[in-house]
C-alpha cells in the first residue's frame, strides 16, 4: 500500500511541458518535507516547534557559504547543514524537553526571531537580505540536476524515501512510545520510556529532516537570502500540517499540497484585491488555521480518510521474544521496603513503612481511602522521590531512581485508572509493554531494519493478550474496551514487558463478579509461574482469598501485617476499618 | 563608558522594562487563567496608537471594522441575552469613535475600548470555542492569529511608522522625557492597582481561584468564559495603555508589536509562567539587557535578548522532575 506514493514521481512526467507547475512541484515536495518534520515533532511526540523554517535556513546558509566561499562540493555542504540543524535542535531540545510542553515552542520562536535578524545583519558573511547567489547545481552521477523537472524527480524521490521510513517509524517501538509518550508521559516511563532522551531525539530528528530541505530548496533557487527563513515561513509550514492533520503522513502530505496551491493563488489575488503589494497572505494562514482549530483540529484528512477502505494489519505470527520466565528460589526477597516517608506539605501521607516482598507470593497491601497506598506505590516504583528511607529490588537500592530505570530492572506495575492510549490498538497498547526489551534505534526504525524485532514484539503482545483472554479484540482501539477489559490488558501488558515484580493498583476495581473470579484464577497462576504480585484492593473478599499475606495501612502508617486470617483478627485493623462501631 | 551614558542607557532600560513588565504581567495572567499564550498581544498594542493616528486625523481605522466584525461574531456564537454586551459595546464603539471625529479627547478613551472589545472578542471567538484544548492548540491559534493581526495591521495602517504627539512635552531631566516619566508612573500605578485588585477585591480573589483550579471555582460559582473574558479584557487593557504611552517614545508601525511581546515573553519565561514578581523584575532586566546591548552591538540588540532565555530555561530544567502526568 505505502508504496503507492511511488506514483507522486510520475507527477513531473505529466507536468513536463509546463516550467510553472514544475515550480510549484518542487515547492510541494519541499514544503511537504518541512510539514513531515512537524509529523514527527507535533502528531507523534506531541511537542511544535515555530523555528522549522531557521533549521531550513542552517541547511541553505551552509551549504551556500561552503560552495561560493570556500568552493566545496555541494556534498559537503548537505553534511554540514545536517550537522548545524542538528546541532541547533541539540541546544533546543537540551534546555527544554524537561520541561512542560509550552516552553519549547515558546523558545523555538525566539530563536527563530534571533537567528532571521542574524542571518539579516551579519552581512559579511551571509550577504545579509541580499544574500548569496550563484549556488553550483547538484550533480548526481555526473548529471547536473539543473533543471525543474529533474529536481522535481530528485526532490520527490527524496521525499518518498522520507515518507516509507517515517512509516517504519510510526510503526515501530518507538513510534509506539513516542505515542505513548504524548499521551501519558507517566504511563510510557513505567515501561521503560526515557520521556525526555525520546523528546530530544524526536527534536533531532525533526531538525534534520527541515535542515535537509533546507539545503535542497537552496541548491533549488541557487540562491539564499533570509526571506525564506522567516517566522512566517516557519508559520505556513505549522498550518500547512495542522491544516491536513498533523497526526498521519497522508494528512501532512494534503496539507503541504493544498497550501502550495493556495499561497501561489493568494499571492496573486491579494495585493490585487487590496490594490497594494506586501505579504498578505499571512492573513489568509492565519484565519485558515483558526477556523481549522476550531471547527477541524485533526484537519481534513480525516474526512477523507473515512471514505477510504481501511487495511486490517492480520495478526502477528512471529516467534515471541524469548520471555525469560521468572528464576530463583521462591521466597527469597524481591522488594524490600525501608521505613519510607513522604509527606506533602503539612500531610504525612507515607509515615515510615517497611515490608519484605518474597518471590512468587501475593502480598495484598489493604486500608481505608488516604491511607496512603498509591503514594506508596508511587514511591516504590519512582514516580515520587521520597522524603526518607529505602527501596530495594532484587537486592539493588533503587530509591529515587526514575521510573524507566526501576522497570528496567524487572518492576512493573498497574494504575488505578488504566493509562491506555485509547487511538492506539489493544494489541499496539500491550506492545508498549516490549519497549524495554527491544533494541532498534532511530537509524535502524526509518531504514526498516527492525521488522523482525517488530514482528516478535508484537507476537510477544499478542501472547500476553492470551494469557489475560482479550485476544479476540487484538485489532480493535483501545477506548472500545470496557473497564474490566481495559485492567486486563494493563495486565497483559505487564507480562509482555517480561516484568517480574507486578505491582496492580486496584485492578479489580469496577469489575463484575465473575470477572473478578477470572482474575483472581489468573493472578494465582503467575504466582505459581513464579511472578510475585503486589495488589492493592478495596474488594475484602478478593483479598482474603487470593493474598499470602496482608500489610495494613491507616492514616500513613503499618498498623498489622500477616496471613489474612491474622489480619482480620487484629483489633487495630477492625477498629481502623469499623471506626466507631469497634469503639461502641 | 562614563557616567553619563551609564545613566542613559540605565533611564532607557528601565523605561523599556517597565513596559515589557507590564506585557510580562498581563501574558502571565491570560496563560493563568485560561491556558493561552497570549501572543497577539503586541499587535493589540500596537492597534492603540495607530488607531489613534487615524482618528486624530479625521479617518475611521480599519480596526474599528475589525472590531465590529469580530463582535457580530461574538453575538452569534454568544446568542440569547450573553449577546447583549457584544451588541452594546459595538454600538458604543461605534459612537465613540464618531463623538471622537468631531471632539479629538475623546479619542484616547475610544482606541482603548476599541482595543480591549477587540480583545476580549478575540477570546470569545477565538479561544473559547475551543474549550479545554491543549495548551499546545491554544498556542498555534495564538500565533496563528498573531499573523493574521499582523497581516491586517499592514492593510489597515501601511508600512509606515508614525509617531503620535507625546501627552507631556520636554525633558525631565537629560535622558528621560516626561513622557517617560508618565510611563513609569503608569507602570507603578498598574502594579499598584493589579495587586489591589487581586488582594483586596472579591472577583480578584476570584480571578486567582479561577487561575489555580478551574473546576473547583466552577463548583463555587465563577464562570470560567467569564473569568478568561476578565483577564482578556485586563491584559488588553494595560497593552492599549502601554501603547499609547510609549509610541511618542518610539514610533509606532503594525510590526512592531510583535518584538514588545516577545521580549515580554523572555521576561514571563523567567518566571516560568507562574510569578507574577519574578516576571516584573525579569522584565527590568531584559530592558537593561536590551539597552546595554545595544550600545554595544546595536544591529543585533533585538537578537542577543533572546540570550537571556538560555539560562531562564537552564534553570527551569532544574527544577523539574523528567516526568509529569
Amino acid at each position: 500500500m505505502r508504496y503507492l506514493w511511488f506514483l507522486l514521481l510520475l507527477l513531473p512526467l505529466g507536468l513536463a511541458p509546463f516550467p510553472f507547475y514544475l515550480t510549484l512541484l518542487n515547492f510541494f515536495a519541499l514544503s511537504a518535507m518541512v510539514a513531515l518534520s512537524l509529523y514527527v515533532l507535533t502528531g507523534l511526540a506531541g511537542m511544535t516547534s515555530f523555528a522549522q523554517a531557521a533549521f531550513m535556513g542552517m541547511g541553505a546558509y551552509a551549504t551556500a557559504l561552503l560552495a561560493v566561499k570556500a568552493g566545496l562540493s555541494p556534498w559537503v555542504g548537505l553534511l554540514a547543514g545536517l550537522a548545524l540543524s542538528l546541532l541547533l535542535a541539540l541546544v533546543l531540545g537540551a534546555l527544554t524537553v524537561r520541561l512542560k510542553g509550552h516552553f519549547l515552542p515558546l523558545s523555538t520562536i525566539a530563536w527563530q526571531v534571533a537567528l532571521y535578524i542574524l542571518a539579516g545583519n551579519l552581512v559579511g558573511l551571509t550577504g545579509g537580505h541580499t544574500g548569496l547567489t550563484d549556488l553550483p547545481p547538484l550533480v548526481l552521477f555526473g548529471l547536473p540536476v539543473d533543471t525543474g523537472f529533474r529536481y522535481a524527480l530528485f526532490t520527490l524521490f527524496l521525499l518518498v524515501l522520507l515518507v516509507l521510513a517515517l512509516y517504519n517509524l510510526r510503526e515501530s517501538r518507538l513510534g509506539r512510545a513516542l505515542l505513548a509518550m504524548r499521551g501519558d508521559a507517566l504511563a510510557a516511563a513505567s515501561f521503560g520510556v526515557d520521556p525526555a532522551r525520546l523528546r530530544l531525539m524526536a527534536f533531532l530528528l525533526s531538525g534534520a529532516i527541515a535542515g535537509l530541505a533546507g539545503f535542497l530548496y537552496a541548491h533549488f533557487l541557487r540562491f539564499v537570502n533570509p526571506t525564506p527563513f522567516s517566522l512566517e515561513a516557519s508559520i505556513k509550514y505549522l498550518v500547512m500540517a495542522v491544516a491536513g492533520g498533523v497526526g498521519s503522513i497522508p494528512g501532512v502530505m494534503l496539507g503541504a499540497a493544498f497550501f502550495t496551491g493556495l499561497e501561489d493563488w493568494l499571492k496573486d489575488l491579494l495585493p490585487l484585491l487590496l490594490g497594494r503589494q506586501g505579504n498578505y497572505e499571512t492573513i489568509g494562514y492565519g484565519l485558515i488555521l483558526a477556523l481549522i482549530l476550531i471547527l477541524a483540529p485533526k484537519g481534513l484528512w480525516p474526512m477523507v480518510e473515512r471514505y477510504l477502505p481501511s487495511r486490517d494489519p492480520g495478526l502477528p505470527k512471529a516467534e515471541p521474544l524469548p520471555l525469560k520466565s521468572p528464576k530463583g528460589p521462591r521466597g527469597e526477597v524481591v522488594l524490600g521496603v525501608q521505613g519510607l516517608q513522604k509527606s506533602f506539605g503539612g500531610l504525612m501521607a507515607v509515615a515510615g513503612v517497611s515490608f519484605d516482598l518474597r518471590r512468587g507470593e501475593i502480598l495484598a497491601l489493604i486500608g481505608p481511602n488516604g491511607a496512603g497506598k498509591t503514594t506508596l506505590f508511587n514511591l516504590i516504583t519512582g514516580t515520587l522521590v521520597p522524603d526518607g528511607g529505602k527501596v530495594f529490588l532484587f537486592g539493588r537500592e533503587v530509591t529515587g531512581l526514575p521510573p524507566h530505570r526501576v522497570h528496567l530492572l524487572g518492576l512493573g506495575r498497574t494504575f488505578q485508572h488504566p493509562h491506555l492510549f485509547p487511538e492506539l490498538t489493544v494489541l499496539e497498547n500491550a506492545a508498549l509493554g516490549t519497549f524495554a526489551r527491544t533494541r532498534a534505534g532511530f537509524p535502524q526504525v526509518l531504514l526498516g531494519l527492525h521488522r523482525r524485532e517488530e514482528e516478535r514484539a508484537l507476537a510477544t503482545a499478542y501472547g500476553a493478550l492470551r494469557r489475560v483472554g482479550l485476544e479476540s479484540l487484538a485489532l480493535e482501539r483501545a477506548e472500545r474496551l470496557a473497564v474490566g477489559q481495559q485492567r486486563l490488558l494493563e495486565i497483559a501488558r505487564l507480562l509482555a514487558s517480561g516484568a517480574e515484580v507486578l505491582l496492580l493498583d486496584e485492578p479489580a476495581a469496577g469489575l463484575r463478579a465473575r470477572e473478578k473470579r477470572e482474575l483472581a484464577h489468573l493472578l494465582r497462576s503467575l504466582a505459581r509461574e513464579g511472578y510475585t504480585i503486589l495488589i492493592v484492593d478495596h474488594d475484602m473478599d478478593l483479598i482474603m482469598g487470593l493474598a499470602d499475606r496482608v500489610v495494613v495501612m491507616n492514616y500513613g502508617q503499618k498498623i498489622a501485617e500477616g496471613t489474612p486470617r491474622e489480619v482480620q483478627r487484629n483489633p487495630l485493623v477492625r477498629a481502623a476499618y469499623l471506626g466507631e462501631e469497634e469503639a461502641a | 563608558m562614563d557616567a553619563t551614558i551609564l545613566g542613559f542607557l540605565l533611564l532607557d532600560g528601565l523605561q523599556n522594562g517597565v513596559v515589557y513588565g507590564l506585557l510580562a504581567l498581563s501574558l502571565v495572567l491570560v496563560f493563568a487563567v485560561t491556558r493561552v499564550i497570549f501572543v497577539p498581544i503586541g499587535e493589540l498594542l500596537m492597534f492603540a496608537p495607530l488607531s489613534l493616528v487615524w482618528l486624530l486625523s479625521g479617518k475611521l481605522p480599519g480596526t474599528l471594522w475589525l472590531a465590529l466584525v469580530l463582535g457580530g461574531a461574538w453575538a452569534l456564537l454568544a446568542r440569547g441575552r450573553g449577546a447583549a454586551l457584544p451588541l452594546l459595546g459595538g454600538m458604543g464603539l461605534l459612537l465613540v469613535f464618531f463623538l471622537a471625529l468631531r471632539f479629538p479627547p475623546l479619542a484616547y478613551p475610544a482606541v482603548v475600548l476599541l482595543v480591549v472589545y477587540l480583545g476580549v472578542a478575540s477570546y470569545r471567538v477565538f479561544f473559547q470555542p475551543m474549550r479545554e484544548a491543549t495548551v499546545l492548540a491554544f498556542l498555534i491559534m495564538a500565533v496563528g492569529l498573531h499573523v493574521a493581526y499582523q497581516g491586517l495591521g499592514l492593510v489597515f495602517f501601511g508600512p509606515e511608522q508614525f509617531r503620535p504627539e507625546p501627552l507631556l512635552r520636554g525633558d525631565a531631566v537629560v535622558g528621560l522625557s516626561w513622557q517617560g516619566v508618565l510611563v513609569l508612573l503608569f507602570a507603578v500605578g498598574s502594579v499598584l492597582g493589579l495587586y489591589l485588585f487581586f488582594r483586596r477585591s472579591l472577583f480578584g480573589k476570584a480571578l486567582l481561584a479561577a487561575a489555580e483550579n478551574r473546576l473547583g471555582a466552577r463548583l463555587s460559582g465563577i464562570p470560567p468564559q467569564e473569568a478568561g473574558m476578565v483577564a482578556f479584557g485586563i491584559a488588553s487593557l494595560l497593552a492599549a495603555l502601554s501603547g499609547l504611552l510609549l509610541a511618542p517614545l518610539i514610533n509606532a508601525a503594525y510590526f512592531m508589536g510583535f518584538m514588545l511581546g516577545l521580549k515580554g515573553f523572555v521576561a514571563a519565561i523567567l518566571g516560568g509562567l507562574a510569578s507574577y514578581p519574578v516576571a516584573f523584575l525579569g522584565a527590568l532586566a531584559v530592558g537593561f539587557f536590551e539597552s546595554f546591548t545595544s550600545f554595544y552591538a546595536s544591529a543585533y540588540k533585538e537578537a542577543l535578548v533572546f540570550l537571556l532565555l538560555v539560562p531562564a530555561l537552564f534553570y527551569q530544567s532544574f527544577r523539574v522532575r523528567a516526568v509529569e502526568e
